[in-house]
């Protein structure tokens, strides 16, 4: 489905930005680009839908050359939510603000008429549609960019940093949408240093450094890890250094949900004195 | 006037236990344009010295009251204010912001937003060339700001080409070297990675412990925060719910608050709903849980 070869990526300015990325992810999966600020996370998102092209070695999307296709079509296929998005809304109405690439993609009215109503309603924005999108709060504005997005249905969400200033409501909001996209066959694609929330959701994390790979697997793997996660300036799970702590009663370090330490711990020490 | 004249000054007045550093009284905000009050008769008093931990969901308030601690609110944003805020003696709506920024100084979220200047240096000596010091305090103030953040070696460094939480200390030490008695933090390590995060949060309890400075901050990431915190406030809706000892305030559910409590704390509370005699308060680091379980099974073992 995604297939990296060897991708290296130098800005303009003479910055190495990737540095020989081989990756290759499945239809389906929900994967984590984990990394300190700077270390390529973004620049990779950036290739999958052909925003950036690679300086040396190739990416290929359902078996197309990136280099060979437009932005257009490949944005079809990998719908990319940045960091900022909500910084980029012009239209006058949230309605408009869905409906514009749609058109721009040359859809024919009713069928963006239906795509836009489908993705208000999936986000819970559908109040908001003859609202201005400047009046939503932060929490909207976000999902109003995923929305946008979702319109058009891409097998491949892409979301850079989606938790950043979010608070856990918000938080557990997104991971549901997360889990409902990828219950839909879709690929998830998510760059973060939110070590708690990438703990909750589980994926197949990609440690990132310096523009490379240095680690692939599983969540429940990776955190325990320490000395690699601080390398990439990450801390483990809190759940993690806590249970790495507790093997005085016979317990082992996991990534393991606070209720179900919580029973290991009760029945390690047994009944409670009457 | 030096600095260390000041500091004498603050260390006399902080002995007078019954004066309030901050004192907010039925304080109500609406910001023009918007139908709903951002603050709804919000109380609150600080004493010198605190640190004080703000936590609730996106547009529960929290940066509105730190707006309204040191007068951003309000001289700068438009709206219906209603009862009294006063830092220091001060009554903010009374006395301009730059006065006020003395007492009360404020780091955002995004640092980008305040350094401006071509070395760190500069950024930091900025403020205080505008308080017409004399040169000699001002390098005094920039060298003791530098060395408190543990950032002198960034001096001439463009504030451009810093990390985000080099970035996030200088914002810092630009605000402390104006000498304030009151830190306010909005989310300040909202776009860091965990170990710079780590990191800020670290220097920001040192000048607690060491300079007594009073900080207020506004975060997500409780479980860095709340082992040094005297007390956590929650808001909710402009007003606020909780107002008090962490430890007690943990024992609540709090997601619906969209507050996220540290695991330990989620997985104590789980353990107590079954037997509450391991926790007698609710632990909030990692170090604190491991204790109290020795301790519980230490007792455990002289009993039987």
């Amino acid at each position: 489905m995604i297939r990296i070869e060897e991708v290296e990526y130098i800005y303009p300015n003479g910055c190495k930005a990737l540095d020989g990325i081989s990756l290759e992810i499945e239809k389906g999966e929900v994967v984590a680009l984990m990394g300190e600020n700077g270390a390529g996370k973004t620049t990779l998102l950036k290739h999958l839908n052909g925003l950036l092209k690679p300086t040396k070695g190739r990416v290929l999307i359902n078996g197309t050359d990136t280099r060979e296709a437009t932005i257009a079509s490949l944005s079809k296929k990998v719908g990319l939510v940045f960091q900022n998005a909500e910084d980029m809304f012009f239209s006058s109405t949230v309605w408009e603000e869905v409906a514009f690439a749609l058109r721009n993609f040359g859809y024919e009215e009713e069928v963006v008429r239906k795509r836009v109503e489908w993705a208000l309603k999936f986000m819970e924005l559908e109040k908001y549609a003859d609202q201005s999108p400047f009046i939503l709060s932060g929490g909207e504005k976000k999902r109003l960019a995923l929305a946008i997005i979702l319109a058009w249905s891409p097998d491949v969400v892409a979301l850079d940093e989606p938790t950043t200033g979010q608070d856990q409501l918000q938080k557990e909001k997104l991971m549901e949408m997360i889990k409902l996209l990828n219950t839909q066959g879709r690929t998830v694609i998510v760059s973060s240093h939110d070590v708690e929330f990438i703990a909750q959701l589980r994926p197949r994390i990609i440690l990132m450094k310096q523009g490379r790979i240095i680690a692939d697997g599983r969540a429940e793997e990776i955190f325990l890890e320490e000395e690699l996660l601080r390398s990439c300036n990450l801390l483990p799970p809190q759940i993690v250094s806590l249970t790495t702590r507790l093997e005085f009663i016979g317990i082992k370090p996991s990534l393991s949900h606070p209720k179900h330490v919580a029973e290991e711990i009760l029945s390690k020490l047994g009944k409670p004195a009457p | 006037m030096c600095g260390v004249d000041r500091r004498k000054t603050r260390d006399a007045r902080g002995e007078n236990k019954t004066l309030k550093l901050i004192e907010v009284k039925d304080l109500s905000f609406r910001y023009s344009g918007s139908d709903s009050y951002a603050l709804k008769n919000v109380n609150l008093s600080i004493s010198e010295g605190e640190f004080v931990v703000l936590a609730g969901k996106s547009g529960c308030g929290k940066t509105t009251l730190l707006r309204c601690l040191n007068g951003l609110i309000p001289h700068f944003y438009e709206g219906d204010f209603s009862g009294t805020v006063k830092i220091d003696g001060m009554e903010t709506s009374k006395n301009p912001p730059h006065i006020l920024a003395q007492t009360a100084g404020m780091v955002f979220q995004n640092p980008d937003n305040q350094l401006f200047a071509l070395t760190v240096e500069a950024d930091i000596a900025f403020p205080l060339e505008n308080l017409g010091l004399p040169r000699d305090v001002i390098r005094e103030r920039v060298e003791w700001a530098l060395r408190l953040l543990n950032i002198s070696e960034l001096r001439d460094r463009s504030p451009f080409e810093l990390s985000g939480g080099q970035k996030q200390k200088v914002a810092i030490a630009s605000v402390i070297a104006m000498k304030p008695k009151i830190l306010l933090l909005d989310e300040p390590t909202s776009s860091l990675d965990p170990l710079s995060a780590k990191n800020l949060i670290d220097s920001i309890v040192e000048l607690n412990k060491k300079e007594r400075l009073t900080i207020i901050i506004s975060e997500h990431r409780l479980e860095l925060l709340l082992p040094h915190a005297d007390r956590l406030i929650i808001m909710d809706e402009g007003e606020i719910i909780y107002n008090g000892d962490p430890r007690k305030i943990l024992e609540k559910d709090l997601l619906i608050y969209g507050v996220s409590m540290p695991k330990v704390s989620e997985v104590a509370r789980y353990v107590n709903a079954v037997n509450h005699s391991i926790f007698k308060e609710i632990p909030l680091t990692v170090e604190e849980f491991v204790q109290a379980l020795r301790r519980y099974l230490d007792d455990k073992d002289r009993g039987g």
